[in-house]
């Protein structure tokens, strides 16, 4: 059994309802409990479509499992059929259903429904969602290009002289992480490179569209996770190359340019030439100079995770602290990539482990998930989301793609943001209670904030941290207790409460002078200037002490 | 797909007097599971914990129902069953203690911790009321450890309130038997809810009252033969049951919605106490007058229109009967997952027998239904919402009425704003 606090994955056979909402003429009977239909919700509502998912749930209840669930199921599957007329049937179970072992694939093959039918098994106590994507995936495009596939050893029938070069983009999906605007872009891309594309799957694609797979010239794999099992079949099988770089970053795109270039014998240099990429001058302004060797914390699922690693040291000048993704599908791609960083590779589901992780990096921006997003927030860490699991705000009304020129600046801008904001502050804010940035909009639950103040090395505490690293809860560590916290409060009891070789007091006014300090330095602030103060045997500290104290270590 | 509907879709005879005209359904029901109540459950009892002992299904739901994230570090969480764990029982019930061990040692704020059953673990026969006694002799008396069912097999959506309730009823300590008699509200309510009602209460002379589930676990009321019960929440049958089984008697009411539904609560009470007319009149006046005032507007907005509902909370039939009385709406079919005859019969009464009820679902002909109504307003769930409203129709999340305090005089105004929203948007939004 495994604690768990929040997934960064669904079940697999959500992933099977990614393949199948992407798609069209295809419905998905799935043998589940009541209850499983919540699964509709993240597509009506998280991706705002317009129309339900194409899956019918049996929602058998206890009552049921006296009886016959095997002949409930039958019922669904020749209903749905007759209700929706699909061109083909995925069937399967999701977890509750498969301990009670009906096997939809064997009574949905006793119906002799007239179009083909799509058995997929997911183990839903061993495996997840991307990994039920793939799986779905797979089988769809075995069952229904497999028809097609020539006798072993048939040489690919050369492309015929004149015709452009085809290819098909494989993995966009239904609840993706930017699927619909990076098919846009990368799209875009390969029209200027004049490669047509042949079909684009799951998304939109028909379950005949899937028999046609085999007669594009290479396919295209846009996000492993969920395509690369279909595309090494299709490989195998029709003997069709794969574009395997995934174009998340401007180095990344120019080799996957050169790389479709090369496959469809065309030059690359139109596309190379993109007049509206801005990310590289961006990066190389002089306002950009503060990017230089902040520490990055990147956590996401392996595509996205190992592609803003890249993004983040060779287009931005980062420094990565950390490098994880709960993807253990692509560990071993993960653990080569931290080798290269000289970070520990992080390979979990566990969003505690992932929560202490960040902590002890102390990074400067965190490169995560929503999941990241809520941890940074409490750490009180600059964070920008870029990669699945998606939330309503991973689908932008406008356009925002993730890979080609243009996703390149997009990473510009959504992780450069955050940052910006801690430089105004840093600048603008430094003696000033800014509304927002006071101690108590942080941390809004108080048991992790007590955790966080144990721990031994929090940023600020390091003399040469940068303010924003500060964790919002590091007030504490070396100040006594309550006191980093409310110090106004504290104020009132401290002058005649101190003796001896105890802190030294605080003035009235000095307190006040100390809260126009932004909160995250603050703690800093405090300590530096009591120790100031204790060291010239100072007991009463006023607003010229804490300046005395501040040109002391600004030297 | 309407399977087993071997019964088939019986319509009840519109003709018997009382008797309402009901659809009864079986086939695909497009609802939430009892899990889904850990929702509000968790931030109502403050020092409570929930943890599923499921799959990582349940653990997806809880955090897409919960919103996506809304709650940095959340009183819930999961214990997800692995193939390892299949393999054997004893097994299963060692990792459960470690994973219990694993969350008391990080929460130690903890002091009630429900093992919430879920549809594989009642497969799989997991037992978790052994599982809960064996941890609570280790963990008692700092965390009380207890367990309900939320799983869709067995509850839906807001039955998994009450399969809670019903677990902490036999914790609740046994009233004095010479102690007078005791008003017990039961089933979750907004904290500013309870406080009104307290004060109301208060007013009318019935000064011992408490509320099922308390704010805090150590703050359970006690419960015996000279406790009065009033049902809060109209999904609150096994409660119920358990409640009058320590003794408690239930005081028939209808339930606390709109101006007629709160007077006629508090009037089981006020009687049940001996209350004069003279003194309920007066302590309710102020009350139904603000609320008669309140009303006004979004009844000029929501009255003749006409309203669909697709089962959801239980609450669907008292929700029906306060728009169709005090706002003027038409009811075209009122759907719920179970209608509780005995705990709606108020309601039922005052809903008239003219109103079409439907009992279960088949979500793809109550579709058909509500697209050959064409109504003015669809109440329904997050699944639906968003496709119906492309297909042209107004739509309100029922989920919302469950999250939002609504009972009572002052929030009479605010329900009915909720359903003219909606409408006042469509008018609003031109391109």
């Amino acid at each position: 059994m495994q604690l768990t606090l929040w997934t960064y994955e669904g079940p697999p056979h959500v992933g099977a309802m990614r393949v199948a909402t992407a798609m069209q003429g295809l419905h998905y009977v799935l043998h589940a409990p009541q209850g499983d239909t919540y699964a509709d919700l993240l597509f009506t509502m998280i991706e705002r479509r317009d129309r339900r998912p194409p899956v019918t749930y049996t929602t058998f209840q206890a009552r049921d499992l006296g009886g016959d669930t095997a002949e409930l199921f039958k019922d669904a599957a020749r209903e749905a059929w007759e209700r929706f007329r699909p061109q083909a049937m995925l069937v399967g179970a999701s977890c509750t259903a498969e301990l009670i072992q009906d096997d939809p694939g064997g009574l949905a093959r006793a119906l002799d429904l007239p179009v083909p039918v799509v058995p997929v098994e997911l183990p839903a106590y061993q495996k997840k969602e991307n990994w039920g994507a793939s799986e779905t995936f797979y089988q769809l495009v075995r069952v229904l290009a497999g028809p097609s596939v020539p006798p072993p050893g048939t040489p690919r029938a050369p492309r015929p002289a004149g015709a452009r070069p085809r290819c098909n983009l494989l993995g966009p999906t239904a609840l993706g992480f930017r699927h619909r605007d990076d098919l846009r872009e990368v799209t875009r891309l390969l029209e200027r490179l004049g490669v047509e594309v042949a079909l684009v799957a799951p998304w939109g694609a028909t379950p005949a569209d899937l028999a046609r797979l085999g007669e594009a010239d290479f396919n295209v794999v846009l996000y492993p996770e969920i395509a690369a099992l279909a595309a090494r079949w299709l490989q195998r099988s029709f003997g069709q190359p794969m574009v395997t770089t995934v174009p998340i970053g401007v180095n990344a795109t120019r080799e996957f340019v050169a790389e479709v270039a090369r496959l469809a014998g065309v030059d690359p240099a139109p596309a190379l030439a993109d007049e509206s990429l801005r990310q590289t001058w961006y990066s190389r302004s002089v306002d950009s100079t503060y990017l230089t060797g902040k520490r990055v914390f990147v956590f996401g699922d392996a595509t996205h995770a190992l592609a803003a690693a890249r993004v983040a040291t060779e287009e931005l000048g980062f420094t990565v602290v950390g490098l994880g993704s709960y993807s253990r599908e692509f560990a071993r791609e993960i653990r080569d990539a931290a080798k290269r960083y000289g970070v520990e590779p992080l390979i979990t589901d566990d969003y505690l482990e992932v929560e202490a992780k960040v902590a002890a990096a102390q990074p400067e921006l965190v490169l995560g998930t929503q999941m990241e997003r809520h941890i940074a927030k409490r750490l009180g860490v600059p964070c920008a989301v870029i990669s699945a699991p998606v939330h309503v705000q991973d689908f932008p009304a406008r356009y925002s793609p993730q890979m080609g020129f243009e996703g390149a600046n997009v990473l510009f801008d959504t992780w450069v943001h955050p940052l910006m904001m801690g430089l105004e502050e840093h600048l603008l804010g430094m003696f000033r209670d800014d509304f927002e940035f006071h101690e108590g909009a942080a941390p809004s639950h108080l048991a992790n904030v007590v955790e966080f103040r144990r721990d031994p090395a929090p940023a600020a505490a390091r003399p040469d941290a940068t303010p924003i690293a500060a964790p919002a809860g590091a007030p504490a560590p070396a100040t006594p207790a309550g006191r980093g916290a409310t110090p106004v409060a504290a104020a009132p009891g401290g002058p005649d409460a101190v003796a001896g070789d105890g802190p030294p007091s605080w003035a009235d006014d000095a307190e006040k002078e100390l809260r126009k300090i932004p909160f995250f330095v603050r703690a800093k602030a405090r300590r530096n200037t009591e120790k100031f103060a204790q060291e010239r045997g100072v007991t009463r500290i006023t607003v010229e002490t804490i300046y005395d104290a501040k040109a002391h270590f600004s030297r | 797909m309407s399977t087993a509907t071997t019964q088939g879709t019986s319509v009840g005879a519109a003709a018997a007097c009382a008797e309402p005209r009901v659809i009864r359904e079986r086939g695909q029901r497009e609802v939430f599971c009892g899990l889904t109540g850990i929702v509000w459950l968790h931030r109502k009892i403050q020092d409570a914990f929930f943890l599923v002992v499921g799959s990582r299904t349940c653990a997806h739901l809880v955090q897409s129902a919960a919103g996506v994230m809304i709650f940095a570090e959340p009183r819930f969480a999961t214990a997800i069953i692995e193939d390892r764990d299949l393999a054997g029982l004893a097994d299963a019930n060692a990792e459960l203690d470690r994973v219990v061990d694993r969350l008391l040692e990080r929460r130690p704020d903890i002091r009630l911790l429900f093992l919430v059953g879920s549809c594989p673990s009642e497969v799989i026969k997991l037992d978790l009321s052994r599982a809960a006694q064996r941890l609570s002799a280790r963990f008692a008396p700092q965390v009380r450890i207890l367990n309900y069912s939320g799983s869709g097999i067995e509850t839906t959506f807001t039955q998994g309130e009450d399969a809670c309730l019903a677990a902490l009823v036999p914790a609740m300590p046994a009233a004095p038997a010479l102690l007078p008699r005791s008003l017990l509200v039961v089933g979750c309510l907004a904290d500013v809810v309870e406080d009104q009602f307290r004060r109301q209460f208060a007013a009318l002379g019935v000064d011992a009252v408490d509320f099922l589930p308390p704010r805090r676990s150590g703050a359970l009321p006690a419960v015996g033969p000279g406790t009065s019960f009033l049902l809060a929440q109209p999904f609150l049958a096994e409660t119920a049951r358990a409640l009058e089984e320590r003794g408690a008697t239930r005081l028939p009411a209808p339930f606390p919605i709109g101006v007629e539904g709160t007077t006629g609560w508090l009037r089981a009470a006020a009687d049940a106490w001996g209350v004069d007319a003279a003194r309920f009149a007066a302590v309710t006046a102020p009350g139904i007058e603000r609320a008669r005032r309140a009303l006004a507007r979004p009844r000029e907005q929501l009255e003749g229109k006409r309203i669909f509902f697709f089962p959801d909370s239980q609450l669907e039939v008292p929700l029906a009967r306060f728009l169709a009385r005090e706002i003027g709406m038409v009811p075209v079919e009122v759907g719920s997952p179970y209608l509780h005859r005995a705990h709606l019969a108020a309601e039922l009464a005052l809903l008239g027998p003219d109103v079409q009820l439907s009992e279960g679902q088949d979500v793809e002909r109550q579709l058909d239904r509500c697209r050959a109504a064409r109504p003015d307003m669809v109440v329904c769930g997050l699944g639906l919402a968003n496709p119906l409203e492309a297909e042209g129709m107004t739509t309100k999340w029922s989920i919302e009425l469950v999250f939002t305090p609504i009972q009572g005089y002052d929030q009479a105004a605010d329900l009915a704003e909720l359903f003219a929203r909606p409408l006042v948007r469509r008018t609003r939004l031109v391109a």
